[in-house]
């Protein structure tokens, strides 16, 4: 129980994957300059998210690692994933409507969004069991939604403020994300 | 047509550089920036995924359905990928280990799916392989730059030489996290003043 908790407290702050790991970082500054678009997002990946690490830890340890091929990690784990979104996507379009229209338009952007991948190959690295990869999927996904909601937030404030020139836009959005980068940094002696 | 392909080329490496006047591909640009080394290494790999990549999608642009064409973009990409993947742990093993995560990652790099979409799809095979050298090319130069602001400052080294001498303190905020996000703001910002004027 404790490791789960370690691992929990570990993939939404210390490692954060946003912030920390600098993954998914295209979606984080395209989508956060509203609300509502942020939070859509960050519940489109935590739902892609826990499947794609169900997937592709089932397809590594049943089909890659029996047959030798692990070296088609890469090619496979990206064609999983786009599969599942678009299966998710028609699945959501038929079945549940509601949902379907608020997560709509960030189900195709999201295979191409790094974080995605990028958590599928963590896992394997960690050779975490089947729980375990679960719960980190959850973890992370729920800490990129956390970081992209806080940070979604403060752009809706800087829009009030006066920002020179040149720095409008994505640079400020830069800056403001090495910010929240530098207090996340905070959480770093949470685990030892 | 030598003259349009070499203005395809030219546009990479200064009108359409990546990451600063196309900001994609920002995940790799923030993470492997910590030492020129990386950056260049990566630099490299990024160029021969894209040029491949490009031209083999250009090739094929015509045989391909409208409905699967991300699909097959992807694993086209998804196959150098894994190539260079191979290539780095057979020949540059420590290189290999330091990039870790971001080589497979080089398949969701926004770069190249966009411009197999945006470029390659729609132009012959000559320009196409210019663009792609262009624009791989302007993407190692951009990492290198910021790469190089990161080491000189975060360590006191420049691709492993020391610069100001044994008693410089180095400044670590620019190797970690914050440290990248803030500097490539900045050099946003700078790059934003000359386009102004």
């Amino acid at each position: 129980m404790e490791s789960y908790i370690v691992l929990v407290i570990s993939c939404i702050f210390v490692n954060n994957i946003l912030l920390m790991q600098y993954l998914g970082n295209c979606p984080f500054l395209g989508v956060s300059k509203r609300m509502e678009t942020a939070v859509g997002m960050a519940m489109a990946v935590i739902f892609v998210l826990v499947m794609a690490g169900a997937v592709t830890w089932v397809v590594n340890y049943y089909i890659l690692k029996p047959y030798d091929l692990e070296y088609l990690r890469t090619l496979s784990f990206i064609l999983v994933i786009a599969s599942l979104v678009q299966l998710v996507e028609m699945f959501l379009k038929k079945n549940i409507p509601a949902l379907y229209a608020g997560l709509g338009i960030y189900l195709p952007l999201i295979t191409t969004n790094c974080a995605v991948l990028g958590v599928c190959l963590i896992n394997m690295k960690e050779e975490y069991d089947f729980i375990h990869t679960l719960v980190s999927s959850f973890s992370y996904a729920a800490g990129f939604g956390l970081a992209l909601v806080l940070f979604a937030a403060i752009r809706e404030r800087i829009l009030l403020a006066r920002v020179p020139k040149p720095l409008q836009d994505t640079s400020i959005g830069l800056v403001t994300a090495g910010m929240l980068s530098l207090a996340f940094f905070g959480f770093k002696g949470m685990i030892h | 047509m030598v003259k349009r392909a070499v203005n395809e080329f030219v546009k990479g490496l200064w009108e359409e550089i990546p990451p600063f006047r196309l900001v994609l591909g920002l995940c790799p640009t923030l993470a492997v920036t910590k030492t020129v080394e990386n950056a260049l290494g990566m630099g490299m790999a990024v160029i021969f995924v894209l040029t491949c990549s490009n031209v083999i999608v250009s090739a094929v642009r015509n045989l391909i359905p409208k409905q699967v064409r991300i699909a097959c973009f992807i694993v086209v990409i998804a196959t150098f990928v894994t190539i260079v993947e191979l290539v780095m742990q057979a020949f540059t093993y420590p290189l290999y280990l330091k990039l870790g995560i971001f080589i497979p990652l080089i398949v969701v790099n926004c770069i190249l799916l966009g411009r197999a979409e945006a470029f390659a799809s729609k132009n012959g095979v000559i320009y196409s392989l210019a663009d792609g050298l262009g624009i791989g090319i302007g993407y190692t130069l951009a990492l290198s730059a910021l790469a190089s602001i990161r080491e000189i400052f975060g360590y006191g080294t420049f691709y492993h030489i020391s610069v100001f001498g044994p008693s410089f303190k180095p400044f670590s905020f620019m190797v970690k996290a914050p440290g990248a996000f803030v500097c490539l703001g900045l050099m946003l910002c700078i790059m934003n003043m000359f386009k102004k004027k």
